[in-house]
């Protein structure tokens, strides 16, 4: 939603997914090269679950942010 | 003090940098939204209506992330844990019904008869005497949800985080003021719709994770039933089946029966809560035309049926899931006020509550974890949000401008609603340090529903639904309601054994004593309004147009196809949520 050539709600949304999902998979990845002592790590640590959980947000939040990206006049 | 230091020590979780770089982010955002809306807020419609241009999407994803504030996230997994699948009930019977309700029969007449507010409807309807009774009730109750709300955060923040409970109810109001201040009803819509997509990212990865280590759903309830009756739980079944059980009072952890769940939730308290309750019907208000008000709390019926996956799941792995790192042994959770006495930190006791967070840290790591947390901030903050701008349209419109200053200019309302958000705000902070004294804050909530909320509904239900009803009978009616629910409330308190009579069973439980107390409040509100209408004079039948069934012209849907008429997908909804019913039986 938007008004007035004003920027689209859908790309805020965007741009937040992005943003998080960038950082988690970075750290994700850290955490996979350099994995924490076996007493600190979570419950199923073996899935890397912050691995794909960052990298679908990254994808979706990259597609909003260009399918919304403002000036392209979609609400 | 001493019990400050022991739960700042005893920390669920620890943050790292990234975290605390995604929470500053969430902040600096929702923030940047509030400046960047700031001018397009100028008239009363902008301000308070949001311009009434959003489409269905947003003003559907407004009106659930408003009701997703800080008691569904985390109370509602807490009583997940408690009373196991029959919380589930508060999200099925207990909101898609009157969800579809609202769409299908009640939005018409709120969105042709152009109010700014549920008590701006009684006002044309029934006349001043009933605009005053709700609008004063209404505002009362929404400064004390919006206090609620924060109060739950800043204890989370304090158990979760060792965050210091003062600076979380700083931090977090002056946040949502600030937004809320400058772009008005727009700019907390844009960041409910925000924190919706946050609190999904980030409460997601819970129930997905814990059904893979729990074995699926079979592994899930063999594992709740092994825990429940090692600790001999009586009726450990009954925490993975939300009807089997609710034949007879003592068969259920929550000792209520079907006519409870169906008569006091699903036909009184969840009616009044998503047909009457100000916060939700707001969003919808706002859209653009009268078809998107309709199909927005389909929309948000739909996404509603979801949100038992992040938040009882997670309530239930807890039960089957969680054990002590040090022994080994099932952990078992305890009420708030045992776990944050001192004593209970120093055995290291975690609450109901917190039962979300336990989980969070289970699974999130770095990252994962800050995302996590910024989900639990983003429903407070949606909470708040939602409670201070409804506060703020109801006092400038309906006590305001009703009451106080009849002739108030566009421009002097806008400044008085602005005010309002930060006063409203004030006086939360007030209520939250209140409720700091309180024993169950869920528990305190559903209480204030069934004083106002319940009998609220049976008032404008016959308002809309019969040309009877008469101005006397409207105001009559409503006070009944709301003055015999308040004395059940105080009957109870007084005498322990009155629960007999109000909640049917000895064995009721404060849930079960609230459904009830509903229930026998909209009825006497209904038997009153009724009465009164029969030996009073009704309004004239030229005076109820777009107010009253029968007296109104709805438009007709005939020029859209079959996939765009709102009827098609809450019969779709409703499909999906009697199959729900019935798979989980």
């Amino acid at each position: 939603m938007k008004k007035g050539g004003s920027i689209s709600i859908w790309f805020f949304i965007g741009l937040s997914l992005l943003f998080n999902g960038v950082l988690i998979l970075a750290s994700s990845i850290y955490q996979l090269i350099h994995p924490p002592p076996p007493q600190v790590r979570v419950v199923l640590f073996n899935l890397h679950a912050g691995v794909w959980w960052g990298a679908l947000l990254t994808i979706i939040g990259a597609f909003y942010c260009i399918y919304y990206a403002p000036g392209k006049g979609r609400i | 003090m001493a019990s400050l230091v022991l739960i700042a020590n005893n920390r669920l979780v620890h943050l790292s940098p990234v975290d605390l770089v995604i929470i500053v982010f969430y902040f600096a955002l929702v923030l940047s939204i509030g400046f960047y809306l700031k001018g397009q807020a100028n008239t009363g419609e902008d301000f308070f209506m949001a311009g009434r241009e959003m489409t269905a999407w947003v003003a559907g994803l407004a009106f659930l992330s408003a009701n997703l504030g800080s008691l569904e996230l985390m109370g509602w997994a807490g009583n997940a844990y408690k009373y196991g699948i029959l919380a589930a009930h508060w999200y099925w019977i207990g909101a898609i019904p009157a969800m579809l309700f609202l769409a299908l029969v009640m939005m018409p007449f709120y969105y042709i008869c152009k109010t700014h507010s549920v008590p701006g409807y009684l006002r044309l309807r029934f006349g001043p005497a009933a605009q005053a009774l709700s609008s004063i009730s209404f505002a009362f109750m929404t400064v004390l949800m919006s206090g609620i709300n924060m109060y739950a955060m800043a204890v989370v923040m304090r158990v979760v985080l060792g965050w210091d409970i003062h600076f979380s109810i700083w931090v977090s109001s002056i946040t949502v003021a600030v937004y809320v201040a400058l772009g008005g009803l727009r700019s907390a819509i844009f960041n409910e719709v925000l924190q919706f997509f946050l609190i999904w990212a980030g409460a997601l990865l819970i129930p997905i994770l814990g059904l893979i280590e729990a074995g699926g759903w079979t592994g899930l309830k063999a594992r709740i039933l092994q825990n429940l009756t090692e600790q001999h739980v009586a009726n450990p079944g009954a925490y993975t089946h939300l009807w089997s059980t609710l034949g007879n009072f003592d068969k259920n952890p929550m000792g209520i029966n079907w006519v409870g769940i169906v008569f006091g939730l699903g036909a009184v308290i969840s009616m009044g809560y998503w047909t009457t309750d100000f916060l939700v019907v707001q969003r919808v208000l706002s859209s653009k035309d009268l078809r998107s008000a309709k199909l927005a709390p389909i929309i948000g019926a739909a996404f509603k049926m979801m949100v038992p996956f992040i938040v009882i799941l997670p309530g239930l792995l807890g039960l089957a899931l969680l054990r002590d790192p040090h022994t080994g042994s099932i952990l078992r959770l305890v009420p708030g006020d045992v776990a944050w006495s001192p004593a209970g930190q120093a055995q290291g006791l975690h609450s109901f509550d917190e039962v979300l967070p336990l989980m969070l840290a289970r699974y999130c790591g770095p990252g994962l974890l800050g995302l996590g947390i910024t989900a639990l901030i983003a429903g407070f903050m949606s909470g708040m949000a939602g409670n201070v701008s409804a506060f703020a349209t109801v006092w400038t419109y309906d006590i305001y401008g009703a009451l106080i200053n009849r002739n108030a200019s566009d421009e002097s309302k806008v400044r008085m609603g602005r005010w309002c958000t930060l006063i409203g705000m004030a006086v939360s902070i007030g209520t939250a340090y209140l409720v700091m004294q309180a024993q169950s804050i869920m528990d305190y909530v559903q209480a204030l529903f069934s004083f106002f909320i319940a009998p609220l509904f049976g008032t404008v239900l016959l308002g809309m639904m019969w040309k009877r009803a008469t101005p006397a009978a409207g105001f009559w009616g409503l006070f009944a309601g709301t003055l015999s629910s308040i004395g059940m409330y105080a009957w109870v308190k007084l005498d322990a054994n009155a629960v007999r009579y109000v909640a049917l069973s000895l064995n009721a439980q404060d849930q079960a004593q609230n459904m009830f107390r509903a229930l026998w409040s909209c009825l006497i509100c209904i038997i009153v309004t009724v009465v009164v209408s029969l030996i009073t004079r009704p309004k004239p039948e030229a005076e109820l147009e777009g107010l009253v069934y029968g007296a109104t012209q709805i438009p007709s849907e005939t020029y859209v196809s079959t996939l765009h008429r709102p009827w098609f997908w809450a019969l779709l909804v409703g499909i999906v949520f009697v199959a729900l019913n019935i798979i989980f039986w």
